[in-house]
């Protein structure tokens, strides 16, 4: 297998942890929320699902507490960001740093212990194709990534629920005076982008890398992050910023296998400067930010 | 058929003026909520309660020698707490403290590696001042991002940060490795012309803790006394009058990330010439992050922090206590930095708002 087919094949997997993340804080931003503790949120769904599969839960079980419990840490955030009104970034912050201190609280005595991972499933004829075939073997939480790629996509394109969502990003008054609930909007956009954050975090410590290490997540919670920035708010240019980042994260390891004499530390840092360099390119165009931007991003709701 | 019900909720009421004892309050209400809530956790996980509450809180404060450690702790915390608190107002967020940290550490490292012949008391000031040089760099680049490519600056410092810390590991794994330390990943022993003079003789507390504390009350000349000070305020306060009264958003960017860096980056090269005496992994455990927490705890002013860098450092010694004598996991010290924060946040809302229970009556007809 060569350098090419190698990322090919392991880009859409190395992508899922950044797209579950990144779509999750999509759908909380198009509410007017800015949450910035995706990265401990990631690590605290990481811990609870390792520890479930570890235990023989399954991995089923395993993505279920993970998405429940870092659901209810970014309730936290809800009540306090969004119920007392507090600044959001320094509530997302604390988050943050929360859910990675409980992450590695509970992951303790899991220090670098292993799990099993998940079987790949292959589409049929797809997966025969030369050179681009690995694409189409991967496990089921890749493809069901996909779906829900698809899914908040269609949500936001074609649904009255994402109107409503949108509505309440960009003009928060404006739909409270037609009727909606501004705070319990986004109450709900917080939980479910924290419970994806929490599936992204287990797909990162059971299925993609199976194994338990403290600061695992490394950084990853916060490249969705700026993920959601770079595809200026839209469901398709994020997935593709997310391939972006499965190849890149990729490259080091593709470089480290043909020898090539680059220090590792540099390679590991690709990820982080790639992030830095894209963000300086896509957000030097403020129209464009401007233009899909969500205008009451990070401002609390007032009656 | 008509049906009443009556319930009780509470609802946020914004004050006719900021309550000022509410301000006051807020970080004492908020340490002992977290308290409350870190120790129904260790007892959730089988640990006595008055062993930990005692090695965490009390234990540091009641021996000189624990004490003089924790104000060797409060040192980097204060200053770059100081550095950030100043941008926080400004409503410029750089929380890549912990990356200007790291640089400030290996631009000071640079002279005792490069020449560890060297003598003279010239040694360890230089190195303090390229501390600084290397902190406001690094946090220049952030400012560049910002400014000119519009780039958040909260991503961006945060990335620097990551890639900062690999930049430390490749000079530890490979230039500026100890050739003589049996592959461990540190510098050389720095000589002794390189190290900050000790301050109280039997302890580690050096003159870098002076310096921080006199850069502490220039802070908050700056802050409330200079017109520069009041720009960055009013710029964080009320963007639109700021604009309008001509003070430049670019200028405030500039001016905040550079006074995060310097101070940060101070940080780091008073902690490689200060107790650690050579540039090694942990002089990253994250205190450009836990400074984060120190500013806010301090009320973003310049005489709280000094009480909440304190209060900081000794949590981490408590927590170093609590690991040995009560066998809690270190990560305790995070989930409590992190709580406490989230506790303030909450205690602070009422300096603004008040909490009113109103009776609200639903009919519901069915």
């Amino acid at each position: 297998m060569n350098a090419i087919e190698f990322i090919l094949a392991g880009m859409l997997a190395a992508a899922t942890p950044f797209l579950l993340a990144a779509l999750g804080e999509l759908v909380v931003e198009r509410a007017g929320v800015l949450n910035l503790g995706v990265e401990g949120l990631m690590a605290f769904g990481a811990a609870l699902a390792f520890i479930i599969v570890y235990h023989g839960g399954g991995h089923f079980a395993g993505f279920v507490v993970a998405g429940l419990g870092s659901a209810a840490l970014s309730l936290v955030f809800a009540l306090i960001a969004l119920g007392f009104r507090a600044n959001q970034v320094a509530t997302g912050l604390a988050i943050g740093i929360l859910g990675q201190g409980l992450s590695a609280l509970f992951g303790k005595s899991y220090e670098s212990l292993t799990v099993k991972g998940l079987p790949k499933l292959s589409l049929p004829f797809l997966s025969d194709i030369p050179v681009i075939g690995g694409i189409f073997v991967q496990d089921v939480v890749v493809w069901l990534s996909l779906a829900a790629t698809i899914g908040i996509w269609a949500f936001f394109a074609f649904s009255k629920g994402g109107l409503v969502v949108r509505a309440v990003g960009e003009n928060p008054k404006a739909a409270h005076a037609i009727g909606y609930h501004v705070i319990a909007v986004r109450v709900i956009a917080v939980a479910f982008g924290g419970a994806m954050a929490g599936f992204a975090g287990a797909y990162a410590s059971v299925v993609y890398t199976p194994l338990w290490a403290d600061g695992m997540i490394a950084g990853r919670g916060w490249i969705a992050i700026a993920l959601v920035v770079f595809g200026t708010w839209l469901t398709g240019r994020i997935f593709l910023g997310a391939c972006l980042f499965g190849a890149v994260s990729l490259m080091g390891l593709a470089a480290q296998a043909t020898g090539l004499n680059v220090p590792s530390q540099l390679l590991a840092s690709l990820p982080y400067l790639v992030t830095i360099i894209v963000l300086g390119i896509i957000s030097a165009d403020r129209r464009l930010l401007k233009l899909n931007g969500v205008a009451s991003l990070g401002e609390p709701f007032e009656r | 058929m008509n049906a009443l019900s009556a319930a009780f909720l509470p609802t946020l009421v914004r004050r006719e003026r900021a309550s000022f004892s509410a301000t006051l309050a807020a970080p004492f209400l908020a340490l002992a909520v977290a308290t409350i809530l870190n120790v129904a956790l260790y007892m959730a996980m089988g640990r006595n309660p008055v062993d930990v509450v005692y090695a965490m809180l009390l234990e540091p404060f009641l021996s000189w020698a624990s004490f003089s450690e924790v104000l060797l702790k409060a040192g980097p915390l204060l200053l770059i707490a100081q550095g950030l608190a100043i941008g926080f107002r400004a409503k410029v967020f750089n929380i890549g403290a912990e990356g200007q940290f790291i640089l400030g550490a290996i631009f000071a490292s640079a002279i005792p590696v490069w020449f560890p012949q060297a003598t003279g008391q010239w040694i360890w000031p230089l190195m303090l001042v390229l501390g600084t040089v290397g902190g406001a760099l690094w946090a220049s680049l952030t400012a560049f991002w910002r400014v000119r490519l519009n780039a958040n600056e909260i991503l961006v410092s945060l990335m620097l940060s990551l890639v900062a810390s690999q930049l430390l590991n490749y000079l530890l794994l490979g230039p500026w490795k100890d050739p003589n330390g049996f592959n461990f990943p540190q510098s050389v022993m720095f000589q002794y012309d390189a190290m900050v003079p000790l301050l109280i003789s039997g302890t580690r507390v050096n003159v870098s803790l002076i310096i921080t504390i006199i850069l502490s009350f220039a802070a908050w000349i700056f802050m409330q006394r200079s017109f520069a000070g009041y720009k960055l305020q009013v710029g964080g306060l009320a963007p639109r009058a700021a604009a309008y009264a001509g003070f430049k958003e670019g200028w405030a960017i500039w001016l905040s990330l550079l006074i995060g860096g310097c101070a940060a980056g101070l940080a780091g090269a008073a902690e490689v010439a200060g107790p650690l005496g050579q540039l090694q992994r942990s002089i990253s455990t994250g205190y450009g992050y836990a400074a984060i927490i120190v500013a806010y705890l301090g009320g973003l002013h310049p005489i709280g922090i000094i009480a909440s860098s304190l209060f900081m450092a000794a949590l981490y010694i408590g927590g170093d206590n609590a690991m040995v004598s009560a066998n809690l996991p270190i990560a305790a010290v995070r989930v409590f930095q992190g709580s406490l924060l989230l506790a303030y946040l909450v205690a602070i809302a009422f300096v603004r708002y008040r909490l009113e229970w109103r009776r609200i009556v639903h009919r519901s007809q069915s």
